[in-house]
């Protein structure tokens, strides 16, 4: 099982076309999300740090609920439904190009 | 009144709110009356110790199963890689969730209402970094630990020794702080001397992990999460039927009996420093990512699809538990703090604010549910450090011993004795830590923890898996920098320099030194990777491809039977 019984799949898989282009269109989704997390959280933390009186903003006139509720629970759903996303993706699209990419390599 | 009014208060806020979320020692600042220095021994509670009798009879027995199931190495540090993703989302949910965060957040929204939802957000939010980044390449990569990761194509011996000291120190200042806190806590619920209460989790710590393994700790951390889960969520029912399951109900019914009246459903001046927010977000964010029990879990499921099937699972459940703290913590206000039957002859809460979430399982189920919250929050802070005991044993096992001492050529059976010979160790070494510091200032522990973990694991790990032009050099000097300045910037800071060596002024003016530290960290080992002109530097360098190719396919990996 040791990584060097490998190495010529490693190597042949590493050219295959079809493996840089299934890399490249995973990274870059990856990324994507990250971003999006990263930036709905951080925006969040600014927002509390500089204007903390946006997030006390009533949802509707006379209204208890703030805006701050929504957008914490809201973010709390983000990062539920990105992570969500990412491993509908990648368990069913990237996996079947991963699993085609060894079978191929394997003949 | 308000406790955040005062302005000291409001500068340091941030860090005392999460350090005692983090620790449930609330021992300055916003939850300064809680389960702080001397608590008061309460009467002992029969219901909750037979409760919680149950469990430890229930999770023995789970031990003296997979005690027979544990043979091999894989058996022990990942439980022969069979757990399904599903298991190992709630497993990783139930090593996550601390009481700490189930008292302390409950606690904090009791206390200060919308900041309460700041808190758990922070502790959320690394999960989906965890996913994306992270969890696919480390199962492919590694084994037992994530410095099988970290070192695949460096030097062994010094990337190792590097990794297991980030683990060390992450395992020993996150084991000691749940410990004292376990010794506090249970002498609230249970009227339990601290010496005896630390003495028992120590005991069925080691007990769990030196018989059971993983297999065993994996199924206490299931067990837990599952307990918690429902415990909350009834807790969280009860609030809504009472409000007619209208929130809006909830809301104005908590800000018309809370003494900050409506200003709780806003951010509370907790967060008026954004350098110390960004940093604290930072350090939850890719600490998280560097915890050494954390990482270990995903060595337990077969392959990377049950990998990220774990996070999706762990994130749900956790995202989920924190929305219930939010209600518990309102509900709290609601029902706890209007009833006198919970406060002392002044009016404080009994036992202190980190107790309002108990004493809303005696408003809303009876002392039954009391028992069993008590039961539940004892079993859950088991669970925490049964995980943290076997990633410490690891680091040392697997790390130390078999890959550095032995250069990968120990005998297996030798490395698991190694390793049940370091859970015993650290379990005596807990349990003596546990008293020496029992009245200790140590809020600053478990944010030191993540601060190491995001400064010299994460960058390590992370570069390791992406970078092709990371060397054995660059890892060392930048690793070594992180944590360097991590402990350094935090020993100046407010929480060492001044709440605990009792300066007048902090030399570093911030609470977390995450933001610093982590740009020293990937700063070093970018500069002493890409002037690394060595031979070897090449080598490992050409090692990236099969890695990155295995990184990505799982061909190869541990467990896999795709070959």
């Amino acid at each position: 099982m040791s990584s060097l019984d490998h190495d010529d799949a490693y190597r042949r898989i590493a050219s295959n076309p079809n493996f840089q282009a299934l890399v490249h269109r995973r990274g870059r989704f990856a990324l994507t999300l990250t971003a999006i997390m990263m930036g709905l959280y951080f925006a969040f933390i600014l927002l509390i740090a500089f204007a903390p009186q946006v997030l006390g903003i009533p949802v509707a006139d006379g209204a208890m609920t703030t805006w701050g509720i929504v957008i914490g629970i809201g973010l709390i759903l983000a990062a539920i439904i990105l992570t969500g996303i990412y491993v509908r993706r990648a368990n069913g699209e990237f996996d079947r190009l991963v699993h085609q990419i060894l079978e191929e390599d394997r003949q | 009144m308000s406790r955040f009014s005062s302005g000291t208060l409001q500068r340091t806020g941030w860090l005392a709110a999460v350090g005692s979320i983090a620790l449930m020692l609330p021992l300055q600042g916003a939850l300064a009356d809680a389960i702080g220095g001397e608590v008061e021994r309460q009467p002992l509670n029969i219901a909750a110790i037979v409760m919680f009798l149950l469990f430890v009879a229930a999770t023995l027995y789970i031990t003296w199963w997979a005690s027979k199931r544990s043979r091999t190495a894989s058996d022990y540090y990942a439980a022969g890689g069979r757990i399904t993703g599903f298991q190992n989302g709630l497993a990783i949910a139930g090593d996550f969730m601390s009481a700490a965060s189930f008292l302390g957040i409950s606690a904090l929204v009791f206390a200060s209402g919308y900041d309460g939802l700041i808190y758990s957000m922070g502790f959320l939010v690394g999960w989906p970094i965890i996913m994306f980044l992270i969890a696919e390449r480390l199962r492919n990569l590694g084994r037992y630990t994530f410095a099988d990761v970290a070192s695949y194509r460096l030097k062994k011996r010094p990337i190792r020794t590097l990794s297991a000291f980030g683990s060390l120190s992450v395992v020993a200042l996150y084991l000691i702080a749940q410990i004292v806190g376990a010794g506090k806590l249970i002498q609230l619920l249970f009227g339990l001397d601290y010496i005896v209460a630390v003495v028992i989790v120590g005991v069925l710590m080691v007990c769990y992990v030196l018989f059971g393994g993983m297999l065993a700790t994996t199924w206490v951390q299931m067990i837990k999460a599952a307990l918690l889960l429902f415990g909350a969520t009834f807790m969280a029912l009860m609030v809504l039927w009472h409000v007619g399951f209208s929130v809006e109900h909830l809301f104005s019914e908590a800000a018309r009996v809370h003494p900050d009246d409506e200003a709780i459903m806003t951010p509370g001046g907790l967060v008026s420093d954004p350098i110390s927010a960004i940093s604290l977000g930072l350090a939850l964010m890719f600490g998280t990512a560097g915890l050494p029990h954390i990482l270990m879990r995903f060595f337990t499921v077969g392959d990377a699809k049950e990998a990220r099937k774990s996070v999706f699972v762990a994130t749900g459940f956790i995202g989920y538990f924190y929305i219930l703290t939010f209600i518990i913590g309102f509900g709290a206000i609601l029902l706890v703090s209007t009833n006198p039957a919970f406060k002392d002859a002044a009016g404080a809460i009994i036992g202190g604010n980190n107790m309002v979430a108990v004493h809303l399982a005696d408003a809303v189920g009876g002392s039954l549910f009391l028992g069993f919250i008590s039961a539940v929050a004892f079993a859950t802070i088991l669970a925490v450090v049964a995980g943290l005991t076997l990633a410490g044993a690891s680091a040392v096992s697997h790390d130390l011993y078999a890959g550095v001492l032995k250069r990968d050529q120990a005998d297996e059976a030798k490395e698991v004795m190694v390793s049940k010979g370091a859970v015993l160790v650290l379990g005596i070494v807990a349990i003596w830590l546990g008293i020496l510091f029992e009245s200790q200032n140590i809020a600053f522990m478990v944010g030191l923890a993540f601060s190491i973990a995001a400064s010299c694991n994460f960058p390590v790990l992370l570069l390791a898996m992406y970078w092709r032009r990371l060397t054995t050099r660059g890892a060392l000097w930048g690793g070594a920098m992180g944590l360097a300045t991590a402990i350094g910037l935090m020993i100046l800071g407010p929480t060492i320099w001044v709440q605990v060596l009792g300066h007048a002024e902090p030399i570093y003016p911030y609470d977390y030194p995450a933001l610093f530290s982590m740009a020293v960290a990937f700063l070093g080992i970018y500069v002493f990777s890409v002037t690394d002109k060595s031979r070897a530097a090449e080598e490992e360098r050409a090692l990236f491809e099969p890695q990155f190719v295995r990184s990505q396919t799982g061909l190869g990996a541990s467990g896999s039977t795709s070959h």
